[in-house]
């Protein structure tokens, strides 16, 4: 659906990115994680025929986007960053006026707009000025308005931005939904959600990418590859050696709290070490009061790869 | 052409949906109505060797409020779109530039001609009142509106160029306002200035849009201006699309 080779884009000389290249496969919900200025709306926008590259191709659907951009565009559903509407219109005036102006037939205009409208959740307030919704329900008529003419291929740059818990819910569950039909290109900050709808995550950094694989892939390469949080009373032992000498420990760092102390520990991925710890607090004659496993999230991922002084 | 249309119409209700429109209307018909009023009663006062219509279309209010009302049109027409970023979304639908840029002429255009249709109701009411014809013929009437839509045309598609090369609106009216103004007042020149050659006057002479007016209003159809105008029209247009196109190539 997208493919993506060694694009890159300058700005006075600057490059926002650099050589990326990449393939969203159809039917794929395709995550695109990165610090703000990555160069992920740039990508986007490149995507979208909205700006040319410097230099690079990408193409929609087999079309290049900058050679045949009305055709590339006629294929996607393209959702910008804060959702710029006209703020004198109301939602179905302006999805009236957005149907038209992407193709879509007059005799199926009432009803195209009509579902998007029901898919988005739109009825309630169709009549109003777009002026005077709240940030969610901008955010719903973008969305809407994206999917209009039936794309097969939705861009959507940050969607849940701004919005509060339940109204990104709604929205994770409305993208997963569309997943089953559309492939779809979404670029977030909330890393959570990501884990929940992406078939694959982008890890893009200072115009590059750093990543490119499925969140499960991801997680289980990542150096910190998850942890074990042990608390116990341990007496006079010195429990970092103690449970150094357990096979499958990488490191250990102790936090104190009065008599009892808290072991962190970093243990490669794949190893449970938490029957060991068990045996050794036993032997020792330990006293335990916690002992739990913390999964590695995107976030650990995340932060290791785009961290400010990694390059 | 349809999605012209979609544009256009858009172009127009966007026009009605904002209380400037509605300000110049009203500022628009007042000075005009004022106008009408002070020409029929200085000719209430002596005799004058023009008509009414003549006397409407070439009084000074008629121009000071005429070059006024281009920046106020035409300053939002671009830089609104840019300022609030509504121009991604219409650039990543599948529409064409010159489409863009001709929706947005036109509708200015259109929201012109809604300006003028009342003055039309002046002389209905002044032939219904006095029983006399305002002009000598009807080719004074179409002859004097004719110059009005080319006069239009032209100052509008200046308006379209200075509004497409910024993002902020008062800067498009200054930079449109001054040029209106300044090729407006270079058909004065001719007069003001008399220590340039006489066949610069005469050349400058051409360019005026008043003598232009008077010529047209008398129902003469000189067939120079209207070519002047309508060519004017497309440079100005044809550079709009280029510097709309233009922002694609810069940072």
């Amino acid at each position: 659906m997208i493919k993506v080779e060694n694009l890159t884009k300058r700005y006075a000389g600057h490059p926002a990115i650099q050589n990326l290249s990449f393939e969203v496969g159809q039917g794929e919900i395709m995550g695109f994680l990165g610090p703000n200025g990555a160069g992920k709306t740039t990508t986007m926008r490149i995507l979208a025929s909205f700006m040319p590259p410097t230099s690079g191709r990408a193409t929609i659907a087999g079309f290049d986007v900058f050679e045949q951009s009305l055709q590339a565009r006629s294929h996607l559903g393209y959702m910008p960053e804060n959702v710029p509407l006209y703020n004198d219109m109301r939602v179905t005036e302006y999805l009236d006026y957005r149907a038209a102006l992407k193709g879509v037939s007059h005799r199926r205009l009432a009803e195209r707009v009509g579902d998007a409208k029901e898919l988005c959740g739109l009825k309630e307030v169709e009549k109003q000025l777009i002026g005077t919704l709240s940030k969610g329900y901008r955010q719903r008529v973008g969305l809407a308005d994206a999917l209009l003419h039936e794309p097969d291929l939705l861009i959507l740059d940050e969607p849940t931005i701004g919005l509060d818990p339940n109204q990104i819910r709604q929205v994770r569950e409305l993208i997963k939904n569309l997943g089953k039909q559309h492939t779809i290109l979404l670029s977030t900050h909330i890393l959570p959600e990501v884990e929940m709808t992406c078939s694959r995550v982008i890890i893009i950094h200072k115009g590059r990418i750093e990543a490119c694989d499925t969140p499960e892939n991801l997680l289980g390469k990542i150096r910190q590859a998850g942890g074990v949080v042990v608390e116990a009373k341990v007496g006079s032992d010195n429990g970092v050696d103690e449970l150094k000498k357990i096979s499958g420990v990488r490191d250990v760092i102790v936090d104190a709290d009065g008599d009892w102390k808290i072991f962190s520990l970093r243990v490669e991925s794949g190893v449970d070490v938490r029957e060991e710890i068990f045996r050794v607090a036993t032997d020792r004659h330990w006293i335990v009061r916690e002992l739990t496993q913390r999964r590695a999230t995107l976030e650990d991922v995340f932060v290791e790869l785009t961290h400010p002084d990694v390059v | 052409m349809r999605k012209f249309y979609t544009l256009l119409s858009r172009e127009v209700r966007s026009y009605f949906h904002s209380p400037v429109a509605y300000v110049v209307l009203i500022f628009f018909l007042l000075i005009s109505g004022v106008d009408f009023y002070f020409q029929v009663s200085f000719m209430n006062q002596r005799q004058v060797q023009y008509t009414v219509q003549e006397a409407f279309f070439n009084s000074i209010f008629f121009w000071f409020a005429f070059v006024l009302i281009f920046p106020l049109i035409t300053m939002r027409l671009f830089a609104e779109e840019f300022k609030l970023g509504t121009i991604e979304p219409l650039m990543t639908a599948p529409v064409r530039d010159w489409q863009v840029v001709l929706a947005k002429f036109f509708g200015a255009l259109v929201f012109y001609l809604v300006l003028w249709i009342p003055t039309l109701l002046y002389f209905a009411i002044f032939l219904k009142l006095t029983n006399q014809p305002a002009a000598h013929s009807a080719g004074a009437y179409f002859g004097s509106y004719l110059m009005l839509l080319l006069l239009g045309m032209f100052y509008l598609s200046i308006g379209c160029l200075t509004s497409v090369l910024t993002r902020n609106q008062i800067i498009a009216a200054i930079v449109s306002f001054c040029a209106i103004t300044l090729l407006f007042f270079l058909g004065l020149v001719q007069f003001i200035l008399l220590d340039v050659s006489s066949a610069t006057r005469e050349l400058l002479g051409y360019f005026s849009a008043i003598d232009h007016m008077v010529t047209f209003s008398r129902g003469v159809i000189d067939t120079r201006p209207i070519i002047f105008y309508l060519s004017m029209t497309i440079v100005m247009l044809t550079l709009t699309y280029q510097a709309f196109q233009s922002r694609k190539w810069r940072l």
